[in-house]
């Protein structure tokens, strides 16, 4: 069953003025319940606003949005509901952060929802651990805090929530290679713990490719495809033309097989490489022989 | 909601208003209010709403936002015509109950709804047609012979360069970290006016801190590029004036002598 479905959903900014521009066009999308997505496209693309119609933030113009199969603006449901069960991290969440220590900060969410205080607690050290917060941290003020670490809190203050879908906008951006990675992998593990929905948009193909089991892609406003991983690097030409820097190591595939090596293309990871390349040798070399 | 605020909104456009020379454009909107609050009847008045318009066609703003520009004074607008028009002892007009409305109530308030309504829009015509930071370069040319009494000119010219161009960038800060509350379940919208004001916290501590943030950025990249004020400055752009500047000083002072001397015969 899907999570999350759009129907013909289109968004138009300042209608009525020269600034008109449609930024989310017709888009029909279905989100199968536990996959963890990448969303890529370029600055511009959309991709912004369309996760922010998930959560109820940005009304359409026009077209409908299921989440769990209920209308979120059908007039009996409550958005903030919604919101509980879509988290939402946006770009550069840290500067969101306001309590005083970082338990109280990652209480927020929780709080509003109304839990009580025995299961806010758990949900808070489950999360900072799951994070890598340590837990002399958690009565630290977040502003002593070091920016990557800020981020963490910031990302697990969403989480500590509990959201069945929780989508992220860009959680590395203007992290280091090695906090890149730990964050996208604590990401990782949050969705096999908790079996939730996972979005993540981001700039890196790298970092899609290496996390992603399936890839939204937008393009000027519109969806250009929603497919499994392999699937979307098989069409790396396109995304090039797009302007979309496909992995490199796919890059060097499709310039493989250009200069008449019969070789596979849907390769995006080097582990995967690796592989590749040692069966076309093995294979070339069974030839030979 | 945030977008809507349109004070110290330039709307760009290459008018004959918009090339006046800044600071003749501030001297002539001084000259209009000083026309608007020395004219005691309406002719004068009117006098003065006809410098109003012929300047506001000159310059083709739409009239659309010229309305818009009204919008957030229309409550002050009220309130000063009620107070004249209920609380003016004179000829009484008629009578309700306690309520009676004099001739003298009725004149003051008209006549205080079109000071007030010009004085906005005369305003707001000096904005729209001036980018804001030539507007303070302006500022600080007319100022600079307070210089002589040790008076920081250019400083306060750069403040008030600085919180203009700041004003987009905290709306647009603010309008984001209200959607990243909302999304953690933040209620702005309903409970007591109590509750509201506490759930402003989340808001205001995360815009503040990064209204210092940036404050600190900015003074170190200004230390970087080796400012230190005013002193031996050159500016990018200079300021011109030319016959059209005189010209149009010219015509305003013409009006404002016409409305003075209206003032003296039927005064």
């Amino acid at each position: 069953m899907s999570v999350i479905k759009t129907e013909n959903l289109t968004y138009t900014y300042s209608i009525g003025t020269p600034f008109e521009k449609t930024a989310v066009d017709n888009v029909n999308l279905e989100i199968e319940e536990g996959a963890l997505v990448g969303i890529i496209g370029h600055t511009g693309s959309g991709k912004s606003t369309l996760i922010q119609h998930f959560n109820g933030l940005v009304k359409p113009t026009s077209g409908k949005i299921y989440v769990d199969g209920q209308d979120i603006w059908a007039k009996e449901t409550k958005l903030r509901d919604i919101r509980f069960k879509v988290g939402l991290v946006f770009q550069y969440p840290e500067y969101q952060i306001f309590e005083e220590t970082v338990y109280k900060d990652i209480a927020f969410g929780p709080k509003n929802m109304g839990l009580p205080d025995e299961e806010i607690d758990r949900r808070i050290k489950e999360t900072a651990e799951l994070v890598g917060l340590h837990k002399e941290n958690l009565y630290k003020s977040p502003f002593e805090l070091s920016g990557g670490q800020k981020r963490r809190v910031a990302i697990a203050g969403v989480m500590a929530m509990e959201p069945k879908v929780l989508i992220l906008d860009e959680p590395t951006a203007g992290l280091d290679p090695k906090g890149r990675d730990k964050i996208l992998s604590q990401i990782k593990e949050y969705h096999q713990q908790k079996k939730s929905t996972v979005l993540l948009v981001s700039h890196s193909m790298e970092d899609v490719a290496k996390f992603a089991d399936k890839i939204l892609v937008m393009n000027k406003a519109q969806l250009f495809c929603y497919d499994d991983t392999p699937e979307v690097f098989k069409r790396a030409g396109e995304l090039s033309n797009m302007g979309l820097a496909v992995p490199q190591i796919t890059r060097v595939f499709n310039r493989l097989k250009q200069s008449g090596i019969d070789i596979r293309t849907d390769v995006y990871t080097t582990e995967f490489a690796r592989k590749t390349i040692l069966e076309y040798l093995e294979k070339r070399g069974g030839e030979r022989a | 909601m945030l977008k809507d605020i349109t004070i110290g909104q330039y709307f760009p456009g290459n008018s004959v208003i918009h090339r006046l020379d800044p600071r003749f454009k501030i001297i002539i909107t001084g000259v209009f209010i000083a026309m608007l609050f020395t004219a005691d009847n309406f002719i004068g008045l009117g006098i003065g709403m006809v410098f109003l318009l012929v300047s506001f066609l000159l310059s083709q703003i739409p009239f659309k936002l010229m309305l818009k520009s009204l919008k957030p004074i229309i409550p002050i607008i009220i309130f000063t015509s009620i107070l004249n028009l209920f609380f003016l002892d004179g000829v009484v007009l008629f009578k309700l109950g306690f309520i009676k409305v004099t001739y003298e109530g009725l004149r003051t308030s008209a006549f205080m709804i079109i000071r007030i309504v010009a004085l906005i829009m005369g305003s707001s015509l000096l904005t729209y047609t001036t980018s804001p930071i030539t507007l303070t370069d302006a500022i600080e040319r007319l100022l600079s012979p307070l210089k002589k009494l040790k008076f920081p000119v250019h400083e306060l010219a750069m403040m008030m360069t600085i919180a203009l161009r700041f004003i987009p960038t905290l709306i647009e800060e603010t309008d984001k970290i209200m959607s990243a509350q909302k999304a953690r379940g933040a209620d702005m919208e309903s409970g007591s006016l109590l509750q509201r004001a506490k759930a402003l916290t989340p808001i205001l501590i995360p815009l503040f801190v990064s209204a210092f943030r940036r404050a600190e950025e900015l003074a170190l990249a200004m230390e970087c590029r080796c400012y230190q004020g005013g002193d031996g400055r050159t500016r990018l752009r200079q300021l011109h004036s030319t016959g059209t500047d005189f010209f149009a000083l010219g015509i305003s002072i013409v009006f404002f002598d016409i409305i003075i001397l209206m003032n003296c015969f039927l005064g």
